[in-house]
């Protein structure tokens, strides 16, 4: 008999990613250069830094939906302040601190007023993205002009040979994974995602925890945008209207991080970031259409999720109800 | 006496001629002109406000038709097809004079435009065509456009200049008229010089994140590329950030409206080289056409105007003074 005992979707995952690294570096000249290795890291760099934002949040049985938005706003909002001749440090903390309100309000929102969270965030960016548009930036697009050049490097400098996004990225796995492993706040998120119940009967701080994941997938997605912007000189708000809350959510459920909470970790999110960089770079390099890479995609998604539900069926005991 | 009388009748003569001089003649044309304006209304559908092209040919427009008495109006979709075609669609009821409308792909209007103008409604169309010809259109060349871009990119990088002939393109979106036109001249013209290699054609969706992935995906993989033709300037401030950041001497044009952004990034060594469709010159043209219709009354959809856009291609070192226009002084 097949024997599937320890075969999680991370590991299916995974060996794709695996076996696409190796038929890529074998079929593509250039493809293994360590050059082009790292610029295949350092361009989903950003989709892997809200992904972390996004875990912590799913991991306790949330979602936030606002994610995009925010990033978005709050950088164009600092920068545009910034390019009027606003200080670096004055325009970069009005931004900050307006994206922990919005987390803030998130927070409140899911866990005092218990509207579910998809609706709750939904809401949440359409509403951030409108009133920002209306009442904060005249264009679209926000250029990084005047003291804002300063910290270009950001996004496109390099420390040690590597890009600094990788490293950023790489930090904040790294904090991240330390916050849920060793952090109590962190080990009560999982939990809450878990049961959210059993935990509020045993005495833990379930509200404020709530509130605090959004804030913290808030604070991550402020960070993601300063790379974005400045990687790119440049902020496009309209990036709120397009369907990249989706990847972030794909490469966090792709990964292995179940939506109904509490299962999976920082882990999960690294391998759901490098197929999905792996499959990319690769595609370019075959210089595939993007009409045609977004087919190949989802297809290449789709298979994987498949394999996992052939190889780990859904358990009527275990599965909770508003698993999706 | 007499003489006297004489004297005071020429002098009244002349006095009442020097009387009719300063009173002038009145221009037989004004009371048509302003007549032919007065209580129409022109409403604009463009893809969406919000980005340099829009809000400079709306300002425009606006500038030059309200003046006259002129009721100016956006419906804007943002970004939505369905949204604009809801627009055009409410707007046939509403009969306003003229619709000026911005297409976001060739097909997606063609039948609205065409019951529009069967409803008596003048319809304008901006820079990217549909495949229905309206009365109007003002826009840029981009099949013209494709070949100077392929002749420039030429001139800098065939072999028999001492480049290696290497080149790449980054699209937009690819089924936009900007980007399927342009590309045909692009075609012509390299099938005319078979030393040229274009290594890599890719769209990055008007977004320059992804043009920034793509350009450097396409660097690594020819570390001696020599020309790079990007189809937006606002998309390709990711294509020239990658090209900054491998540090390679690659030549980038780019093509845009002359937005102040676009000189300011041009002085900063983002692109190399600018085409570009001046949005104020095209508002104009846009004004003239709406002009024309409603002081000659021709039945709608019965003329066709086409008004392409001169192009100016500039660097840095030929770029003039105000050569860009800013968004503020134009309100």
């Amino acid at each position: 008999m097949f024997r599937v005992g320890n075969v999680t979707q991370e590991r299916i995952v995974f060996s794709f990613a695996l076996i696409l690294l190796i038929a890529f570096a074998i079929f593509l000249p250039g493809f293994s250069a360590a050059g082009n290795l790292l610029a295949l890291i350092r361009s989903v760099s950003v989709l892997g830094i809200l992904g972390v934002a996004m875990a912590l949040v799913v991991l306790g049985r949330g979602i936030d939906l606002s994610l995009v938005s925010v990033m978005a706003m709050s950088l164009a909002w600092s920068f545009d302040l910034i390019a009027k001749g606003t200080s670096l440090a004055a325009g970069l903390a009005i931004g900050l601190a307006s994206s922990i309100l919005v987390g803030l309000g998130n927070g409140f929102l899911v866990a005092f007023v218990e509207i579910p969270a998809v609706f709750a965030t939904l809401a949440m960016g359409t509403l951030i993205y409108g009133a920002g548009r209306y009442f904060l930036i005249d264009l679209d697009v926000v250029y990084l002009r005047g003291s804002g050049e300063s910290i270009a490097w950001i996004g496109a400098g390099r420390a040690w040979g590597v890009p600094v996004p990788v490293i950023i990225f790489a930090l904040v796995c790294a904090m991240a994974a330390l916050f849920l492993r060793y952090a109590k706040a962190g080990y009560f998120i999982r939990a809450i995602g878990d049961n959210y119940h059993a935990s509020r009967i045993t005495g833990l701080p379930v509200r404020p925890i709530i509130v605090m994941q959004y804030v913290l997938s808030a604070i991550i997605g402020f960070l993601a945008g300063l790379v974005t912007t400045t990687s790119v000189a440049s902020m496009n708000t309209r990036i709120a209207l397009s369907t990249f809350v989706y990847d972030i959510i794909l490469v966090v459920v792709l990964g292995g991080i179940g939506l109904s909470g509490g299962r999976g970790g920082i882990r999960n999110v690294i391998v759901g970031t490098l197929l999905i960089g792996i499959l990319i770079n690769g595609m370019t390099i075959l210089d595939i259409q993007y009409t045609v890479q977004n087919v190949i995609k989802s297809v290449i998604l789709l298979a994987a999720i498949v394999a996992d539900t052939i190889i780990n069926p859904r358990d009527e005991q275990t599965a909770q109800q508003g698993d999706i | 006496m007499g003489n006297l009388k004489a004297l005071a009748l020429a002098a009244a003569v002349s006095l009442a001629g020097t009387a009719a001089l300063a009173d002038g003649i009145d221009d037989p044309a004004r009371t048509p002109y302003y007549d032919a304006f007065k209580g129409k209304t022109v409403a604009f559908v463009p893809i969406a406000m919000g980005f340099d092209l829009t809000e400079g040919w709306a300002a425009g427009i606006r500038k030059s038709v309200e003046p006259l008495g002129v009721k100016f109006e956006v419906r804007d979709p943002n970004w939505s097809t369905e949204a604009g075609a809801q627009a055009i669609t409410s707007l046939i009821q509403e009969k306003p004079d003229v619709i000026v409308v911005h297409n976001p792909d060739v097909q997606s209007y063609a039948k609205l435009l065409k019951k529009a103008e069967e409803a008596g409604i003048y319809v304008v169309q901006v820079n990217m065509r549909s495949s229905y010809t309206t009365d109007g259109f003002a826009g840029a060349d981009y099949v013209s456009m494709g070949h100077q871009l392929a002749q420039h990119l030429i001139a800098k990088c065939s072999p028999a200049n001492g480049g290696n002939g290497k080149i790449a393109i980054i699209q937009g979106v690819l089924t936009a008229a900007a980007s399927a036109y342009q590309m045909k001249g692009i075609e012509d013209e390299l099938a005319k010089h078979p030393e040229m290699k274009l290594v890599a054609n890719q769209g990055a969706d008007w977004d320059a994140t992804k043009a920034r992935t793509i350009m450097a995906t396409i660097i690594q993989q020819n570390p001696d590329l020599c020309g790079a033709a990007g189809f937006w300037d606002v998309m390709d401030v990711g294509t020239g950030a990658a090209i900054k950041e491998s540090g390679k001497k690659i030549w980038l044009i780019t093509q845009g409206g002359g937005n102040e952004a676009t000189c300011t990034n041009l002085a900063n060594g983002v692109y190399s080289e600018v085409i570009e469709y001046n949005v104020m010159g095209q508002a104009r043209d846009i004004s003239d056409i709406i002009r024309y219709l409603l002081e000659n009354k021709p039945k709608p959809g019965s003329t066709h105007t086409t008004l392409f856009t001169p192009l100016e291609f500039f660097t840095k070192d030929t770029m003039k003074p105000g050569q860009c226009w800013a968004l503020d002084a134009k309100k």
